[in-house]
């Protein structure tokens, strides 16, 4: 690596080759790898806790499964309703995928140093970075409404209505529960978050409790995911906003939930389990020589782990309780737990 | 819409009728035949204001096979596979009320071993299609592993209907008279392990729903069929019984062995969802018991015959005409009879729970989401073969 910064000089280097690099790694090696292995390992933990085996035909132990899944939709008639109004009907997948994907583009893996050679273990540190996140998360249920508006057919619709009713109530508790980590961090730059975690010693899931269990909810009702998978309840809805999509687009509706999974899972690890961090350093120093990001992966696989755990044991909300929840229990909850925090850091943390 | 369906299969006025059409802000969904949770065939024409239904129009008759008539065309003791073919997850059950009613109508006494092999198989399958039920209705709600858990345990039911009579789902396992023949060596031991397995197994359904809270929030107060409203609709079972009225044909009108074994009658009080839910539980804990005392008295027994003596042909009385319900799964399972003269009937009404009872889905739905229109025709516990038959 560094026989390249050489050759290419630093500002090369820098703004184009480590980045690009890092993207492609982080693409291909990194996130659709891990969401075709994550709908494989999903369906194998919920075969496990069902009383059945999962997939298991494709190779061994199943584990050629999504490449076949992949081929399979990829191969697939790709349908566009006639009466489907046709340029939201395209990009309502990508607005899904795509915020999803480009999220990771703030999310450190690992610590600033210690990449390969001379390049950091995250794509850029946004001083901004989890205005952005909340900002293209947002995005994504654009592509849900927008697709089920497009596919001119009533269950698609209510799937989308549902979407935007189920936005608007996790949202707010999902915004406010991250302020709580912002004022004890005194930072937007989620590089700096788990720094001042590493620096006070205490990853932020202790002090913010409340506000730790109000996003993990709302991330659930985020990714569309069980108890809360309300806008595509096959049950209820057919599909609901996805009825319509067949082929490659409904696999990008479908990536775009596993990605939304990993994504909420990823923050989350950031933002309160001390992403890179080694756990209990004093008490067990030897843990350190871990390397960061494993402990990064590790911690976003047992977020996974919980949300497929919720997918095998919970029923589904309607969506009017889901909205109760929203304004009458968590976004009380998170105005007071703002309020305790700001009032903590005010007058103990920095007292005047 | 399209053009209204013309020619000799137009349906009725009232369904093509303005009433039935959405005005305003309401929308009209089409819900079925072919929808994930519908149970089969049924289809429901819906109103609906956003997500609220203000009117529902069940039709049916995509499951028509003419099963009716076609008793007509066959002696008694050919008929007993049509019923399998009617409420087809409990044919134990349609087999019992089918050969009752025969042997009303031609008089036969049926050895008291064949009595309790019967109640053993209907009371089997009571379990079975409320497991069917559990899983489905669990799943429609969302839950999707106890569909597993319970298709476990029904297997093991099936195997046991295996062993018996060599199908699974559509028996045949009974004659007027008694029974084909008698069960196979090691049934009944087969049969004690189930029903020592099973309340270990009710326990791991009840604790993955009945105290959680969204399963709670989901059937608590959805639904409500108050008890005047249950009997005016004639329904019958499980659903009558979840709003507080205690009637049941094995207690009331006891046939088979029912008089002889000791059991509850479990009722509900809100008539909700999650009583009819409770009243469903219980009874399958009751079934259990029930099965474990036939089985002892099976083993006081011994051996003895299982058919009584019966003519060659079967014929009924002319103008002889009988009718014959017993308390199947879903509720009033009843065989109404007229003979001719003839080996063959010469009328057959059958009196489906399931039909009954789906009468009361647009009283049930009305107000209420279209979330909890999957739960109630869940709770309703139809299937379309006997609704359509």
């Amino acid at each position: 690596m560094d026989a390249i910064r050489q050759l290419v000089g630093d500002t090369l280097f820098y703004y184009a080759v480590s980045p690009g690099l890092k993207i492609l790694g982080l693409l291909f090696l990194g996130i659709l790898p891990l969401i075709t292995y994550l709908v494989l390992a999903e369906r194998k933990i919920l075969g496990y806790m069902q009383a059945r085996l999962g997939p298991n035909r494709v190779g061994p132990w199943g584990l050629l499964q999504p490449i076949a899944d992949v081929m399979k939709l990829l191969v697939k008639g790709d349908n566009i309703p006639t009466q489907a109004v046709k340029w939201a009907f395209i990009l309502a997948p990508c607005l899904v995928v795509g915020p999803a994907i480009i999220i990771f583009a703030v999310i450190p893996i690992g610590p600033p140093a210690g990449g390969l050679g001379p390049m950091s273990w995250f794509i850029t540190d946004v001083n901004a970075g989890l205005l952005f996140i909340i900002a293209l998360a947002t995005i994504g249920v654009y592509g849900l409404i927008l697709g089920g508006w497009s596919s001119n057919n009533k269950f698609s619709l209510m799937g989308g209505l549902r979407s935007a009713a189920q936005m608007i109530s996790y949202e707010v508790p999902q915004g406010l529960s991250l302020v709580g980590v912002l004022i004890l961090a005194g930072t937007m730059s989620l590089v700096g978050i788990v720094e001042k975690q590493r620096d006070m010693g205490v990853w932020f899931v202790f002090p913010q409790l409340v506000g730790f269990f109000i996003y993990m909810v709302a991330g659930v009702a985020e990714s569309n995911r069980n108890p809360f998978d309300l806008p595509e309840a096959e049950s209820e809805l057919v599909a609901g906003f996805h009825t319509e999509y067949s082929g490659m687009r409904f696999a990008l509706f479908f990536l775009g939930e596993y990605a939304n999974m990993i994504v909420i899972s990823a923050v989350a690890t950031t933002l309160f389990l001390g992403g890179w961090l080694p756990p209990f350093p004093h008490l067990l120093p030897f843990l350190s020589v871990v390397p960061g990001p494993i402990w990064f992966i590790l911690k976003v696989f047992v977020f996974l782990f919980v949300y497929i755990w919720f997918r095998g044991t919970f029923p589904r909300y309607r969506f009017d309780q889901l909205m109760d929840l929203g304004w009458k229990w968590m976004i009380p909850l998170a105005l007071a737990n703002l309020a305790i925090t700001g009032a903590i850091r005010l007058w103990l943390i920095y007292p005047r | 819409m399209t053009e209204p369906n013309q020619g000799p299969f137009a349906p009725p006025e009232t369904l093509m009728s303005d009433a039935l059409f959405a005005k305003g802000e309401e929308m009209e969904l089409n819900f079925g035949p072919q929808h994930p949770s519908t149970h089969g065939v049924l289809r429901l024409k819906l109103k609906v204001d956003g997500e609220r239904i203000t009117d529902c129009y069940p039709i049916i008759g995509y499951l028509h096979r003419g099963t009716e008539k076609l008793f007509e065309l066959h002696p008694f003791f050919q008929n007993v596979p049509h019923t399998d073919r009617m409420d087809y997850v409990a044919a134990a059950t349609n087999n019992l009320a089918y050969v009752g009613a025969v042997e009303k109508l031609v008089g036969l006494v049926i050895p008291p071993r064949a009595r309790y092999i019967r109640t053993i198989l209907a009371e089997l399958q009571r379990i079975s299609s409320h497991l069917l039920w559990l899983a489905t209705h669990a799943i429609d709600i969302g839950a999707m592993t106890p569909f597993f858990y319970t298709f476990r345990e029904r297997e093991l039911i099936l195997d046991l209907f295996e062993q018996f009579c060599g199908a699974r789902l559509t028996l045949n396992c009974m004659r007027p008279g008694g029974l084909p023949h008698d069960l196979p060596v090691g049934w009944t031991d087969t049969c004690r392990e189930l029903v020592e397995l099973f309340p270990a197994a009710f326990d791991e359904y009840e604790g993955l729903l009945t105290e959680n809270r969204i399963w709670k929030k989901r059937t608590v107060g959805i639904g409500v069929l108050p008890p005047d409203v249950a009997v005016d609709y004639g329904i019958t079972g499980p659903m009558l019984r979840g709003s507080g009225i205690r009637w049941d044909l094995r207690k009331a009108m006891p046939y088979e062995a029912y008089a002889e074994v000791d059991f509850e009658v479990p009722i509900g009080t809100n008539g909700d969802t999650y009583d009819r839910y409770l009243v469903r539980m219980e009874e399958m804990r009751q079934a259990n018991r029930i099965i474990a005392q036939c089985l002892d008295k099976l083993d006081d027994f011994g051996g003895g015959a299982v058919m009584a003596k019966r003519p060659r042909v079967m014929k009924a009385g002319k103008e002889a005409e009988v009718y014959h319900g017993i308390e199947g799964p879903k509720g009033e399972i009843g065989f109404y009879i007229v003979g001719d003269g003839t080996p063959n009937p010469y009328r057959c009404h059958v009196r489906p729970p399931s039909f009954i009872n789906l009468q009361s889905l647009p009283e049930l739905t009305k107000g209420y989401l279209l979330a909890d229109l999957v739960a109630l025709i869940g709770t309703t516990d139809i299937v379309l073969g006997e609704v359509d038959r």
